[in-house]
């Protein structure tokens, strides 16, 4: 929207994330972890599974995938519990779950620190963590948060002091880029490649229609470059000690 | 990671014999069977098994004042879904950063008597979202100005118990529980009260206007001025197909659904789309918006009956 430059309070430009870092296989006991940071927010994911049986009321004939959100300090409250039911519902979309039916996954999620973009932040470290634990995913989910000041320009990764100043924000959640052997054949249904496709999107605050979708816009290149990130950090690290699952 | 999508979870369910087992088959055990592929039937002819078009929601009716002891109530029906909204206003001390602002707390249950999922020990588990979203939609869409619930500034202003029951649960909770809200909201009136000796603030009947009021009081019963209304439409998407407004068999079958709150003005409060197994295409998001706003339309027409409904009365 128009060459206007905004000042962000740690210099940094419009469309530049913050550093982002990612270890995995750091918790010896549990089958995968990962810890992923964006700057000051901290999020360490851990995966246990698959266990046998799953909880009552969840359809045996499929896998099933329970989040524990656990925040940095005070109690459980309504936040965490929607954080827990969007991971759940992101991941149930990312993982296969005809695979191993009436198993029960579970993602233990531990804030170690929020300085805005919580959320993706999470959804990136328990993707992270399902890779390091091996469990059988349809493609990753990358997710950033793209933020809209009154001016109408989108900044994206916002800190928490940011957060608090502009007018609306919004999660997003994508697929990330399929690296495919074969050269890729033009897709009979012309959706677009499928990196277009949002898996998840949480707004807050109100902005007008068209902002929403240069917000999607931004998000989607944005992703591009995590998604890059995530395939080299993934590629480098030597796989963890084989024996440790069961 | 090359991109493999495997179709819906009806089809490992049935099995391969989803259409062809048993030939012959009561229409009610194969919707219980398999119930993906007797939906997609229906879906080819851009139908739905209540025979509703796919873009038409369910018959929505609202009644105001069904509870006499609340300041502010609404019943909403949307088809099945049944929503008991329920405001009461209490006076508290402002807050020292806010002194001339009242405030709101809106909580939502979901009692056992709406669905058979949930029982005494096994709270829903979408309750408390579904509570945070309509808190979430209803600051910040701004609808309510808080300055509005302030009596005397720094010593008295109103404190709004917003309460929604669900009676029936029968698929868009969301959307049922924000029109009540809202309902209850443009039925609300504000009591009178006047300043009594000792400094308190008391209600006073409408009959006993003799003793002095002093000017911070409310001049007469006095509705809340709503600015920008926030309203929703959930939709379901399946393959190419967008179902707006479902039923609770149809969210449990087809699991991506997609809500989008607009305000009068037409500008986005919310699109929450909580992962799902279907990716959304910015085409689609276009026309969930579109849905929304034939959806407000009819809302705010259904909204202003009841309201002179009630004037004449």
């Amino acid at each position: 929207m128009g060459a206007m430059t905004v000042d962000r309070a740690d210099g940094r430009s419009a469309n530049q994330l913050r550093p982002l870092a990612c270890s995995r296989n750091i918790l010896h006991r549990a089958h995968g972890s990962a810890r992923w940071s964006q700057g000051d927010t901290i999020v360490l994911a851990a995966v246990y599974g698959p266990k046998a049986g799953t909880k009552k009321g969840e359809n045996p004939e499929k896998a099933s995938i329970e989040v524990i959100w656990k925040p940095k300090t005070g109690q459980i409250g309504k936040l965490e519990k929607e954080y827990e039911m969007i991971l759940k519902r992101t991941l149930q979309s990312i993982c296969l779950m005809t695979i191993h039916p009436n198993t029960t996954t579970s993602i233990i999620v531990q804030v170690f620190g929020d300085d805005g973009a919580l959320l993706p932040c999470a959804i990136n470290a328990s993707c992270a963590a399902l890779v390091d634990a091996g469990i059988p995913l349809r493609h990753l989910a990358v997710a950033i948060c793209c933020g809209l000041t009154e001016g109408g320009s989108v900044i994206l990764d916002p800190t928490k002091a940011e957060e608090q100043k502009i007018q609306a924000f919004a999660y997003l959640a994508f697929p990330n880029s399929p690296l495919s052997v074969l050269p890729s054949v033009p897709s009979a249904e012309d959706d677009g490649p499928i990196e277009n496709g949002i898996i998840t999107s949480v707004t807050h605050g109100v902005m007008p229609v068209v902002d929403y979708f240069n917000c999607l816009e931004r998000g989607r290149a944005a992703c591009a470059k995590i998604s890059e990130f995530h395939r080299r950090s993934l590629e480098s690290q030597v796989p963890g000690d084989l024996t440790k699952a069961t | 990671m090359a991109a493999a999508s495997t179709s819906g979870s009806g089809r490992d369910i049935g099995g391969s014999g989803g259409g062809s087992a048993a030939g012959e088959m009561e229409v009610e055990a194969y919707r219980r069977l398999f119930p993906l592929p007797f939906y997609e039937r229906h879906l080819l002819d851009s139908v739905r098994p209540d025979a509703r078009p796919l873009h038409r929601a369910r018959d929505t009716s609202v009644v105001l004042g069904p509870v006499a002891s609340a300041d502010g109530s609404a019943l909403v029906k949307i088809g099945d879904t049944t929503m008991l909204a329920a405001i009461k206003l209490e006076v508290m001390t402002p807050s020292a950063d806010a002194p001339d602002e009242g405030s709101l707390a809106i909580e939502f249950h979901m009692p056992p008597i709406c669905s058979p999922i949930v029982r005494p020990g096994r709270p829903a588990e979408v309750a408390p979202v579904i509570s945070k979203q309509l808190s979430d939609v209803i600051v910040s869409s701004q609808m309510i100005n808080l300055k509005e619930l302030s009596l005397i500034s720094g010593k008295a202003a109103w404190m709004a118990y917003l309460d929604i029951y669900c009676l029936n649960a029968d698929g868009s909770l969301f959307d049922a529980a924000l029109l009540s809200a809202i309902a209850a909201f443009s039925h609300l009136q504000i009591p009178l009260v006047s300043l009594s000796d000792d400094g308190k603030v008391v209600a006073v009947s409408g009959d006993l206007l003799e003793d002095e009021s002093t000017p911070e009081l409310v001049n007469k019963e006095r509705k809340l001025l709503l600015h920008s209304i926030p309203f929703s439409l959930t939709c379901i998407l399946h393959k190419k197909y967008i179902l707006a407004d479902p039923t609770a068999e149809e969210e449990s079958i087809m699991e991506t659904s997609i809500t989008v709150v607009l305000d009068s003005s037409e500008q986005l409060v919310s699109i929450y789309k909580p992962g799902g197994p279907v990716l959304a295409q910015t085409s689609t998001v276009k026309d969930c918006i579109v849905l929304t706003k034939h959806r407000m339309k009819e809302l705010q027409n259904i909204l202003e009956e009841s309201l002179s409904a009630m004037e004449v009365v």
